[in-house]
């Protein structure tokens, strides 16, 4: 009987999936909220090793190509683009089913659908983690991974006289990117000291010398940025942005080992953009609402076949560590296999461990190399802005949490209103967990927005007829 | 008297608050923190409107009084978001409005203010509604508050007035010596006292069960949609007149009515569904399909508003539909506070004075027996869910 | 100096620009296929076009759907992000303001 496979996600880990239960025979619908393939594929740190290295960048390039034009062509393969998913229904006995608008970007009366699958594979990616500091919500302030987009998606560069800060090997790929569109970049600041660096990267040596493109990689960035004389500075934070109406000037520091500021140290440096990256924060909404179990409450637990501990439910790529592209499509091609009814003992699966296990050790590489250091909260004043869309600052947070006849993270929120904003939580609900040491919830049933006449109409189902059950 | 009270929800501070202003030694128990459950994911109604006369009605009418008086006094009455904006009921059938027309009537009768708007009124008060309404009545007694806000703001003035607040600690059992109940086990020890007061809403029936007595308190599952903030559209609590027939239905399937009102962060409050579903958290998007479909049947104009969130809360169900306040017939010492449903966030207060005036054998305002803990509907050997 | 568009590599730049036209607020603004409206924007001049609850500006933050600060109105349809929504030749865009809404 053939199996049906939804995939959530049509980064190199949903495509790789689609390649796996493809291989095995499975019927696939591949669901991406874009109009094409690829996912955010130009905005992850491993490709952003590879963009350094034109050759690379080809052959990268290359295999996606394959992938994706094998994947759209293959007959029993149902390519959906711009599709939400809204909501993931938990069944008792089976996989979920998942609930879908098939529409422009939040158009008023998109076609609603339900998918009841045998399986589902999820692979919706991550976006950039920022830190908040006093100014973050000027104009002006990106995410690097904004920054990213808009110069690969839409040739479009976000200023020319651009600071890029934060921490993780993103920020290099970012700078590249605004210097091949004629950007001026003023500096690259990285906020862990060059000695945290070493530490994660040289630790267990043995294991990088099975990667050895990154060491690369991570050098044809560190050239170009010297040849377009852009300083690369460790140990150094924009603490600060200001800015009449938009950001003008950065306020630089010394940091020390925790994130600290050193006293003194501060520079303000007139800029026209602000590029900000602290690393990923999985997208878990999905995952939390199909009831898969998180690992240290950041990421999807997955076996060693990519099954989460929901029935039926498979994860690939970021949200289940943050790993890159390679690893991402390798986990991808493991899940899709399992998803669609493959033995875990093929052969043939051998080879795509290995480098799925190699690829999981360089992401912990990476974790240990760019921590985020404690003290960052001491960047904060009372009147910083914590949380964008309801413009809580972190003196009212405190205080709110002050008070233990207060202090559960429902009363907090409620009284503050953090995180419960259009964008509900996404972008503050860690910040908001850590400073108030209440776990990150990501519980978001209602997935993406969904109006009401949407709501309200009675879902397309799915169309049953080829896949007897 | 050392009192301690079982929950930190809105019931719990109420109760302690009212005990430790009244001088008892009171500490207050959960196993997660201030208004960490139901009292979270409610609407904040304070309403008299969807009550017909009788005793919850009483209670209903003792509460509304109660609210402005403690707000006058509460040092933090800003975080209880009081609004006293008013309901507007209505009907779109011709039965609805026969129903609805004797219903208030019989309200009036018991001494609600419950004024008929004529379409032109109605049409000015709440531009977007629908003008395919039968009849209307405005209360200009509900209102609504904050419901977390309100809670943690009872519960941080019974903490200026002595009251120990422990949270993280689950009730595990109870210590009985002599039929009376003398302490509470925890995971962290025992906590002690002359008096305990179950305010554990949903779970109070579970928490009942391991202090060894029968109470036959179910979940009840409700859900409300939550718009994106959006420009001004609804100015009161506006309803549907089902609203009360699903309040009353005892029944386990989907019950859902229109219940629409706005909020000060500018988003839009749609409920609500009623499902007995035991403790099963699961979203179901088909009540909230539903849920959607009669919103839009009230306000056209809000389909092509996004919903950004929706939650759920599991409520205190009693098969007969009244709360559950005094003295457990079995094991003495240990008091009830609990099975209010939905209506728990308005009727917090008035559940507190009337506890309160049992627990310390004063004459309370109202008549208690109604919701005596001993009446069959409470003893009942429950099914499950 | 604002954002703006990249026109180094003639050829693949080339390949773009299929001019189209939008309005925001009544004001005309043209773009090329094939870039969302906050590419629009931005390529415009315009980093802010939304207003926070206190009527701060607000612009792109995230750009890619996550963060809702760069929401409008298109064609009468509220909160859209203009990030993620390809512009379409005739689209009339109005900016939205929370501060506006929350008065009352």
């Amino acid at each position: 009987m053939t199996r049906h496979v939804v995939i959530i996600g049509a980064g190199p880990a949903g495509l790789g999936a689609a390649v796996g239960a493809l291989r095995v025979g499975a019927r696939v619908t591949l669901l991406d909220t874009a109009d094409d393939p690829g996912g955010q594929y130009h905005r992850m740190p491993p490709d952003a090793y590879a963009n350094a290295h034109p050759g690379r960048l080809h052959r990268s390039r290359r295999g996606f190509e394959r992938r994706r034009g094998h994947v759209l062509g293959h007959p029993h393969c149902a390519w959906w683009p711009r599709s939400t998913v809204w909501a993931i229904e938990r069944r008792d006995q089976s996989a979920p089913h998942v609930h879908v608008l098939r529409g422009e970007t939040d158009a008023a009366e998109r076609e609603r659908h339900v998918l009841r699958p045998d399986a589902l594979v999820l692979a919706p990616g991550a976006h950039d983690r920022v830190l908040p500091f006093p100014g973050w919500e000027l104009p002006g302030v990106y995410t690097a991974g904004a920054a990213q987009a808009l110069a690969k998606g839409e040739h479009l560069i976000v200023g020319d006289r651009v600071l890029i800060a934060g921490s993780g090997p993103f920020l290099l790929p970012v700078a590249a990117s605004l210097l091949a569109a004629g950007s001026t970049v003023q500096a690259v600041l990285e906020a862990n000291a060059a000695a945290t660096m070493a530490r994660g990267w040289l630790h267990r040596p043995w294991e990088l010398a099975a990667q050895p493109g990154k060491g690369a990689e991570l050098a044809g960035y560190l050239g170009l940025l010297a040849r377009h004389r852009v300083p690369y500075r460790t140990g150094r934070a924009v603490v600060e942005a200001r800015g009449a109406g938009r950001v003008e000037e950065a306020v630089t520091a010394r940091l020390r080992p925790d994130w600290s500021v050193v006293p003194g140290t501060e520079r303000t440096l007139a800029v026209d953009a602000v590029c900000v990256t602290h690393g990923f924060s999985p997208q878990l909404e999905l995952p939390v609402a199909a009831g898969c179990r998180l690992r240290d409450g950041a990421f999807v637990e997955v076996d060693g076949d990519q099954l989460t501990t929901a029935t039926d439910v498979h994860a690939a790529g970021e949200i289940t560590g943050i790993a890159g592209a390679q690893a991402a499509a390798t986990e991808g091609l493991l899940a899709g296999w399992i998803a669609g009814g493959g033995s875990p003992a093929a052969a043939g699966l051998r080879p795509v461990r290995r480098r799925r296990d190699r690829a999981r050790a360089f992401a912990a590489r990476l974790a240990a190399a760019h921590p985020i250091g404690a003290a960052w909260r001491g960047w904060l004043h009372p009147g910083t802005i914590v949380c964008r869309c309801e413009e809580t600052t972190y003196g009212t947070l405190l205080r709110a949490a002050a008070d233990p006849a207060r202090n559960s993270a429902h009363a907090v929120k409620l009284a503050t209103r953090a995180g419960l904003g259009p964008c509900q939580a996404r972008i503050c609900g860690p910040t908001v967990a850590e400073l108030l040491s209440h776990g990150a919830a990501h519980h978001r049933p209602v997935a993406q927005p969904i109006r009401l006449g949407e709501l309200a109409r009675h879902p397309i189902e799915e169309e049953t007829k080829e896949t007897p059950r | 008297m050392r009192v301690v009270v079982l929950g930190a929800g809105i019931i719990g501070a109420a109760c302690a608050r009212e005990l430790a202003l009244a001088g008892c030694d009171v500490t207050v128990v959960d196993r997660a923190g201030p208004a960490a459950a139901t009292t979270a994911h409610g609407e904040g109604n304070v309403l008299v409107s969807d009550k017909g006369p009788g005793p919850e009605l009483e209670l209903a009418k003792l509460s509304r009084r109660l609210w402005p008086q403690i707000l006058q006094i509460l040092p933090d009455a800003d975080a209880v978001e009081w609004e006293p904006k008013g309901g507007i009921v209505v009907a779109t059938t011709g039965e609805g409005a026969r129903t609805l027309r004797k219903f208030a009537e019989s309200q009036r009768a018991a001494g609600i203010d419950a004024v008929d708007l004529d379409a032109a009124a109605l049409a000015g008060w709440e531009p977007h509604l629908t003008r395919d309404c039968t009849t209307a009545v405005h209360y200009p007694g509900d209102a609504q508050v904050q419901p977390a806000g309100a809670a943690t703001a009872l519960l941080a003035d019974a903490v200026r007035a002595g009251t120990a607040l422990r949270t993280g600690h689950e009730i595990t059992g109870a210590v009985v010596r002599g039929g009376r109940i003398t302490g509470v086990r925890t995971r962290a020890g025992t906590i002690e006292g002359d008096a305990f007061v179950n305010a554990t809403g949903p779970w109070s029936g579970e928490v009942a069960a391991r202090l060894g007595v029968r109470l036959d308190v179910r979940p009840r599952r409700g859900e409300v949609l939550v718009t994106a903030p959006m420009p001004p559209t609804v100015f009161h609590k506006v309803y549907d007149a089902d609203y009360v027939g699903a309040v009353g239905s005892g029944a386990g399937d989907l019950q859902a009515s229109a219940v629409v009102e706005s909020t000060r962060a500018g988003t839009v409050l749609i409920g609500s569904s009623r499902r007995r579903v035991a403790f099963d958290d699961r979203l179901r998007p088909e009540v909230l399909s539903v849920i959607a479909g009669k919103a839009l049947r009230l306000f056209p104009s809000l389909a092509g508003v996004p919903v950004m969130r929706a939650y759920g809360g599991f409520r205190p169900y009693v098969a007969d539909h009244l709360p559950v306040i005094g003295a457990d017939p079995c094991l003495s010492g240990l008091w009830h506070a609990t099975g209010h449903e939905g209506a728990g966030i308005g009727l917090s207060v008035g559940t507190a004075a009337l506890l309160r005036d049992l627990l310390l054998d004063r004459e309370p305002d109202i008549d208690a027996e109604p919701f005596r803990v001993d009446r069959p509907a409470v003893q009942a050997e429950g099914e499950n869910g | 100096m604002s954002p703006r568009l990249a026109r180094a590599s003639g050829k693949a730049a080339g390949r773009w620009e299929i001019p189209l036209r939008i309005t925001v607020d009544g004001e005309p603004l043209t773009g090329i296929e094939g870039q969302t409206i906050a590419g629009v924007l931005l390529a415009s001049g315009r980093v802010a076009w939304r207003e926070g609850p206190s009527g701060s500006p607000r612009g792109v933050f995230c750009g890619i759907g996550a963060c809702f600060d760069c929401l409008v109105t298109v064609n009468g349809v509220r909160d859209v992000r203009a990030c993620r929504r390809r512009a379409r030749d005739g689209d009339a865009v109005a900016t939205q303001s929370r501060a506006r809404e929350d008065a009352r």
